[in-house]
């Protein structure tokens, strides 16, 4: 907390001056010594020096401006009570929770629309880019018009049509839709059954984790024996039994539970199960599907950049197209794909921040909503970029780290 | 699956091949058991999605009319003559409806502007003193006051005329920013280098949105008490500072792709920096990033619509304002589709634009 007394204010005009001089001193200098090594200090002094005089004239205004309008600064507020309700979180959270607690419910939901924007985006990229290249007349011109139709079109703009589609076109809630038994759509969001919770399934999820873990490491030891031996173990199949059989096994060592919670219209709302608001499948749908665009267009440009020579090689081997897309177009085209796919994550991360738009309680819309709470501008907007800041060099450094284990060792 | 590496536009057909229907067929569609299966799944997808499309946005859509035929046929059928009633509240907002026609006069000069300076053979000292007398045109007839016109403030101003106004100052005041930025980012000198390093990530880190917020909350914060910059300019000066953190790296591209002989030869000429930068250096960079620069424009033109979040009403704002009516709210999608397709036509277009501009530099490099 900074004093807020008359005294401390004054300390800032001086500071103005001082810096104007350096700055007039600087440039001064620079314009007439030759030298050049001073010559260059002597400019990025001047930098330095128009700089600070800049933020010190910007601070001082916002205090005097704070003081007046009798806002508070610092930020005591993330500890008090923040007094409204979010209407999905993944971790408990009432109105009597902190402002605190606000932020990270909004910061785990923008992860969590994010993180499955960037897995949708991925699958619907590389499958459309992949199928824009084949040799099929038809597939090629609806992969191009799919990329042409949702890259031209402002990505709020998408958001807002997936909204008005859910909330306008589906039926109203004592109506909903149930194109399988068990599962209800409505304008109010998507319901489903999920399992009643059973030491069967915890097992069965833990198993699936330990499946997936064996299958990286089975695939890892077949790998360093082919390369050894050149023995090729069925690698794939080993996988697939793995991933499949070991929550299978869990499960029913668990006591087989076949419990489900079905979700039933009661009174006013649907009771049991659970559900997607349409808020959360409006800014997840938009943003996966106009991103896959995007990486359907790195995907494409990677696998042309593969050499030609590549291909024919494997044809000349004898290996089938599927195992020369799978073993050597891929992973030469994965390098070239990769940089720019990177960007289209930060991007899709970035761009779920337009949720504010719709109401799906991210980062940025429960920020908003403590801004005009508070009227602590500053503080809460520093915190939406510092924490966007992090996310997205942690992504960068992420996928930098990964880029570097593909890239090809020369000798 | 077979994947055509050189791309369909160089196969050419052998000589001799079957040139009619079936023979095209059997080649492109029915090539092999997989293609025939995904042709059939694609057939699928147009058999269930366009015929219905058709239904609703054709064929029982109304046309003409009034508001009681559109309720007649809602959920089956598109209500077009929404667009009709509201078009001029849409592309020109809450512009006064007497006056439209000088926004109307101010995207056709600013477009005329933006299409001659997309033929190279305009590329002359006269296109910029066109620009400038355009400016001047442009903001009297948004603002008039004078000439009889009366004055409009900006916060009437909307639709289509303020997408456009604030994406191409975005790109145009943006530019000397970029340059600065990026070859501040190259510079000798370590502190210039750390600051411009330093401002493009962090731009480049943080979405658009939270600069808009900065821009319409804390700017207010920023200025001495008494002195006040409209929401507009504001939320403008928030997208040129965005838009320069991208457009930097954009010229970085063009800096570090050209040849280091070039450089060296200014060098070896004798000539200082800024003769350096500017007679050698830039002009040949600044011409290898045109087409990338149209795609930052296009970026750009998409993401103004933002600029609804902070209360402006750009073309796609005003869509929700003329929606905003009770008795055409639940023909929302319909105005939506509208803005759609005015953007999807300028930046399909603009994508055209930088394709073509690409292929010339190419055979310009090939002579």
């Amino acid at each position: 907390m900074l004093p807020l007394t008359t005294g401390y204010f004054a300390g800032y005009q001086p500071m103005q001056v001082l810096f104007g001089l350096f700055a007039a001193a600087a440039l001064t200098g620079a314009i007439l010594i030759k030298d050049r090594n001073l010559k260059g200090m002597l400019w990025e002094a001047l930098a330095v020096s128009l700089i600070l005089m800049l933020g010190t004239y910007l601070a001082h205004n916002t205090i005097v401006n704070l003081a007046n309008r009798k806002i508070a600064t610092g930020f005591d507020f993330l500890d008090r009570e923040a007094r409204f309700e979010i209407s999905e979180s993944l971790i408990p959270y009432s109105a009597a929770s902190t402002y605190g607690r606000a932020m990270l419910v909004g910061f785990l939901n923008t992860l969590k629309v994010s993180i499955l924007g960037i897995i949708l985006a991925t699958i619907l990229g590389v499958g459309i880019g992949i199928l824009s290249l084949t040799r099929n007349w038809l597939v090629r011109q609806l992969a191009g018009g799919y990329v042409h139709f949702l890259r031209n079109i402002p990505v709020l703009l998408h958001i807002f049509l997936w909204y008005t589609a859910i909330t306008n076109l589906l039926p109203p809630l004592r109506q909903a839709l149930s194109p399988v038994p068990g599962i209800y759509l409505s304008q109010r969001g998507f319901f489903y059954p999920v399992p009643e919770p059973a030491t069967g399934w915890t097992a069965a999820l833990y198993g699936l984790i330990a499946g997936v873990v064996l299958a990286v490491a089975a695939t890892r030891v077949a790998r360093l024996r082919q390369d050894r031996t050149g023995e090729i173990l069925p690698t794939g199949l080993v996988a697939i039994l793995l991933v499949i059989g070991v929550p299978l096994i869990a499960w029913l060592v668990g006591g087989a539970p076949t419990a489900f919670s079905v979700p039933a219209l009661k009174g006013f709302n649907f009771e049991g199960g659970t559900s997607i608001s349409p808020e959360f499948f409006a800014v997840f749908g938009a943003l996966s599907v106009y991103t896959s665009a995007y990486i359907a267009e790195n995907t494409r440009a990677g696998i042309l950049a593969v050499s030609r020579g590549q291909i024919e090689a494997g044809r000349t081997l004898g290996l089938s197209e599927g195992v020369i897309l799978r073993q050597i177009i891929l992973p030469q085209a994965l390098r070239v794909i990769l940089p720019p796919t990177t960007n289209q994550y930060l991007n899709l991360t970035k761009n779920s921040s337009l949720s504010v738009a719709v109401g799906y309680p991210d980062l940025v819309s429960i920020s908003n909503t403590t801004l005009n709470q508070t009227g602590q501008a500053v503080e809460c907007i520093s915190i939406i970029m510092l924490v966007y800041l992090a996310t997205s060099l942690a992504t960068s450094a992420l996928m930098n780290w990964y880029n570097r284990s593909i890239k090809v060792v020369e000798r | 699956m077979a994947i055509e590496m050189t791309g369909p536009a160089t196969m050419a057909a052998p000589a001799g091949a079957p040139r009619d229907v079936i023979g095209w067929l059997r080649e492109n569609l029915f090539s092999s058991p997989l293609n025939s299966v995904l042709t059939l799944i694609s057939f699928g997808l147009i058999v269930l999605v366009v015929p219905p499309l058709v239904r609703w946005g054709i064929l029982n859509a109304v046309w003409t009319g009034g508001l009681e035929r559109c309720k007649a046929v809602q959920g089956t059928g598109a209500c077009w003559i929404f667009i009709a009633e509201k078009y001029r509240l849409i592309l020109f907002g809450l512009y006064p409806f007497k006056e439209q026609w000088r926004p109307l006069l101010m995207t056709v000069v600013l477009i005329a502007l933006l299409a001659a300076s997309m033929n190279r053979a305009f590329w002359r000292p006269w296109l910029g003193l066109a620009w400038l007398l355009g400016y001047l045109a442009m903001g009297i007839l948004m603002w008039g006051g004078i000439f009889g016109l009366a004055f409009e403030d900006t916060d009437k101003w909307g639709g289509l005329p303020l997408t456009l106004i604030l994406s191409v100052n975005a790109i145009a005041f943006s530019f000397p920013l970029a340059i600065a930025l990026a070859l501040g980012r190259r510079s000798d000198l370590p502190v210039i280098r750390m600051i411009c390093t330093g401002f493009i990530e962090l731009v480049r880190g943080v979405p658009l949105i939270s600069v808009l917020f900065m821009a319409s909350l804390m700017i207010p914060l920023f200025l001495p008490a008494g002195v006040d910059i409209n929401k507009l300019l504001r939320a403008q000066a928030g997208i040129i500072l965005f838009t320069g953190a991208y457009v930097a790296e954009v010229i970085r591209g063009g800096l570090q792709a050209l040849p280091k002989g070039q450089i060296e030869a200014a060098d070896s000429l004798g000539l200082g920096y800024w003769q350096k930068t500017g007679f050698v250096v830039l002009p040949q960079a600044l011409s290898l990033v045109i087409p990338p620069m149209v795609n930052s424009f296009i970026a750009t033109f998409k993401d103004t619509s933002l600029v609804i979040i902070i209360g402006l009403f750009d073309l796609f704002g005003s869509a929700r304002l003329a929606a905003n009516d009770p008795a055409w709210r639940p023909f929302y999608v319909e105005g939506l589709l509208f803005v759609a397709l005015i953007y999807f036509v300028s930046c399909f277009s603009l994508a055209r634009y930088s394709r073509y501009v690409e292929r010339l530099a190419r055979q310009g490099d090939q002579r």
